[in-house]
């Protein structure tokens, strides 16, 4: 197969002035993965800095509820910053001192990536910049308001959608003009190679502490694993540890909006109904992959509640996986997500984040339907609660438009 | 003639040979034809007619607000095509395509280049398509008789513009300093030294862009380049001034 590809997915469809950079990238990071001693490295940071490992957590009262498989939740939301993107983060900043470089740029979108990128940075001593559609600003304004007291610049990109994928176009561009300085930390496993592999390798510590931990709870393998697909850096992450496995079923949950038959949605890999108009093979922002596109290749409008999985591309290592049959794509709409998160909150004191609540969704439909001696993961890959302007607002909550208002008249001068 | 032999021979009456840009359907086609008509009364050598993109990542905020308005504005592809053949027919100097590489393939990559060639354009310039993703594409470009514009940047090691060099035909697009389109470049020691670079590296002609905004920019070329690109200095001038300052401009610029 040829360099950086996923069966018929992947490639590196970069500028040339970027060209030697990635030779330089893909040097150090095939060193790095190379070297045990780097992986113990980031394996001890992610466990002081980073709660690491996150628990497994037996979801009591909803397995009794649906009466069918027993539901572990991965706590990812439990690491530094609310978010599996630390993991990759972190790594990546390993890989940055490595490198000696001094300043760090990336996209983000609902904000998690960003401020994770901000941490790493001020703790690494790195400088930091962080584009992010204007929208994005707007709709998260508490994760830009960290951002910048953590030290970060953050630029707001007032470019095309003006949401995730005008980020890493911003991005794109600043790196082609600093790379001698800088490292584009790419949040996801997308983009041209080797960031997919690299993004993996470093979630896939979910992957190998999740193996373990069902295992000890357990006793044996799940029968479902289910994870919310965006970029797909979580689901890369927690599917790594049972890819081998031919009896676990992997379950890859995008955003399907306001409707897999609105065109308002996410969804490129799950199955449209008939005549929706879908995901087609593309290439852009450096890689092949199922874009949400027009006719002559434009890049089309996307539509989630949930900003981190708001996005016109997918990972091409998922898209190859989910060709092959060895990663079943679903999508769940934002109603039932606001229903999966009510839910989760009121039955377990979990709060999961509006992405990762799309995996709560599938998993619901189907639990019922395993036998009660079967186990079902859900990577809870974000913590909701600090995205309390979001979901406040997703479901239309009086008291909490109350509090605003009152708010804004104690700023009102 | 090939492009690169035609190129050779303009190069006898002329020092330095001027190769413009435009966004395709901005602000109109309208308007492309005049600007058109205008740089080539003018003397202009070359002309690139980017097909609009949603996601021009090479692109500075100039370029890159005249792809999305173009988008906006509804331009679809087959227009774009439709255009450049009249353009093409109507004019005789070289015109290229610059786009993404999206574009191609989408429409297909063989059935987007037997179009290019049908039409009469001679080449084609794809800064996200490096030669190693681009196998099929440098084939039919071969095939076709077409000029699949290779770029060097002054990050391109001499080892890597050899390579380039090899998969290139009609000329080099040399980018002259890092970043994106539109901003301005510096002249200096190091520009020449990357450009004597360039020319040790291949025997095609050396185009240099990015940054090229005025007369003096193209006189600091003269002796260096064979073909000064000038990109998002005439769209800046069409938004300010409207098409008829091109002329003037154009007259200025050599």
């Amino acid at each position: 197969m040829k360099t950086g590809y996923y069966g018929n997915w992947g490639g590196a469809f970069v500028p040339e002035i970027l060209h030697e950079t990635f030779r330089q990238l893909n040097a150090f990071f095939t060193e790095a993965q190379a070297d045990p001693a780097f992986w113990r490295q980031y394996v001890d940071l992610m466990g002081s800095y980073s709660c690491r490992p996150t628990p497994l957590t037996f979801a009591e009262n909803l397995t009794r509820r649906y009466g069918g498989a027993r539901i572990y939740i991965k706590r990812e939301d439990l690491n530094h910053t609310g978010a599996h993107k630390a993991n990759n983060v972190m790594g990546q900043g390993l890989l940055v001192r490595r490198m000696g470089k001094t300043r760090v740029i990336a996209e983000t979108g609902a904000g998690q990536h960003g401020v994770a990128t901000a941490t790493m940075a001020a703790k690494f001593g790195f400088e930091c910049t962080i584009y992010m559609g204007e929208e994005d600003v707007q709709r998260q304004r508490p994760n830009v308001f960290w951002m910048e007291k953590l030290g970060a610049t953050v630029v707001p990109v007032t470019s095309g959608s003006r949401t995730l994928k005008d980020a890493i176009n911003e991005a794109f561009r600043d790196w082609v003009a600093n790379m001698d300085s800088t490292h584009y930390v790419m949040g996801t496993v997308c983009g041209p190679h080797p960031f997919p592999t690299m993004v993996a390798w470093f979630q896939k510590i979910i992957g190998d502490e999740v193996r373990g931990q069902i295992m000890a709870a357990h006793g044996r393998l799940p029968a479902r694993v289910y994870a919310c697909v965006g970029g797909g850096s979580n689901a890369m992450g927690i599917f790594q540890g049972f890819i081998d496995d031919p009896g676990v079923e992997l379950v890859g949950v995008e955003a399907g909006g306001k409707g897999l038959d609105t065109g308002q949605h996410a969804t490129r890999l799950a199955t449209l109904p008939a005549g929706a108009p879908t995901a087609t093979p593309g290439v852009a922002q450096g890689y092949k992959t199922m874009f949400l596109q027009d006719d002559d290749g434009q890049m089309l409008d996307t539509h989630s509640v949930a900003a981190g999985l708001d996005y016109i591309g997918v990972s091409p290592m998922l898209a190859d996986l989910c060709e092959r049959g060895l990663v079943r794509c679903t999508a769940a709409t934002d109603t039932e997500v606001m229903e999966a998160l009510q839910l989760t909150m009121a039955s377990e004191g979990i709060i999961p984040a509006l992405e990762s609540a799309h995996a709560f969704v599938q998993a619901f439909k189907e639990a019922g339907e395993l036998p009660p001696d079967q186990a079902i993961i859900i990577n809870q890959s974000g913590r909701g609660d600090k995205d309390i302007f979001t979901i406040a607002h997703a479901f239309n909550d009086p008291s909490w438009k109350e509090f605003i208002r009152s708010k804004g008249e104690e700023y009102t001068p | 003639m090939t492009l690169a032999q035609e190129i050779k021979h303009t190069l006898a009456d002329r020092e330095i040979l001027l190769m413009t840009h435009l966004v395709l359907g901005y602000p109109s086609f309208e308007v492309n034809r005049e600007v058109i008509a205008r740089m080539v009364e003018r003397g202009v050598d070359i002309i690139e007619l980017q097909i609009p993109f949603s996601e021009p990542v090479a692109d500075g905020p100039v370029i890159l607000r005249a792809n999305q308005e173009a988008i906006a504005g509804g331009i679809k592809v087959r227009q774009c095509l439709e255009f450049a053949a009249e353009m093409a027919a109507k004019h005789r100097i070289p015109f290229l395509f610059m786009t993404y590489y999206n574009i191609l393939f989408k429409y297909g990559v063989t059935e987007f280049l037997d179009k290019t060639r049908e039409i009469g354009v001679r080449g084609l310039i794809i800064p996200d398509l490096p030669p190693e993703e681009g196998a099929d594409y440098l084939a039919a470009c071969r095939r076709l008789e077409l000029a699949p514009i290779q770029i060097f940047a002054p990050t391109s090691s001499d080892e890597r513009m050899a390579t380039l060099a090899g998969h290139g035909d009609g000329f080099i697009y040399c980018v002259a300093r890092r970043g994106v389109t539109g901003a301005k470049t510096s002249f200096d020691k190091r520009f020449t030294d990357y450009i004597a670079r360039c020319r040790r590296a291949t025997d095609l002609p050396l185009a240099v862009g990015f940054g090229i905004a005025d007369r003096q920019d193209v006189e600091m070329l003269r002796g260096q380049a064979d073909i000064a690109v000038i990109g998002s200095a005439t769209i800046r001038l069409v938004e300010e001034h409207g098409p008829a300052a091109v002329s003037d401009f154009i007259a200025t610029l050599r």
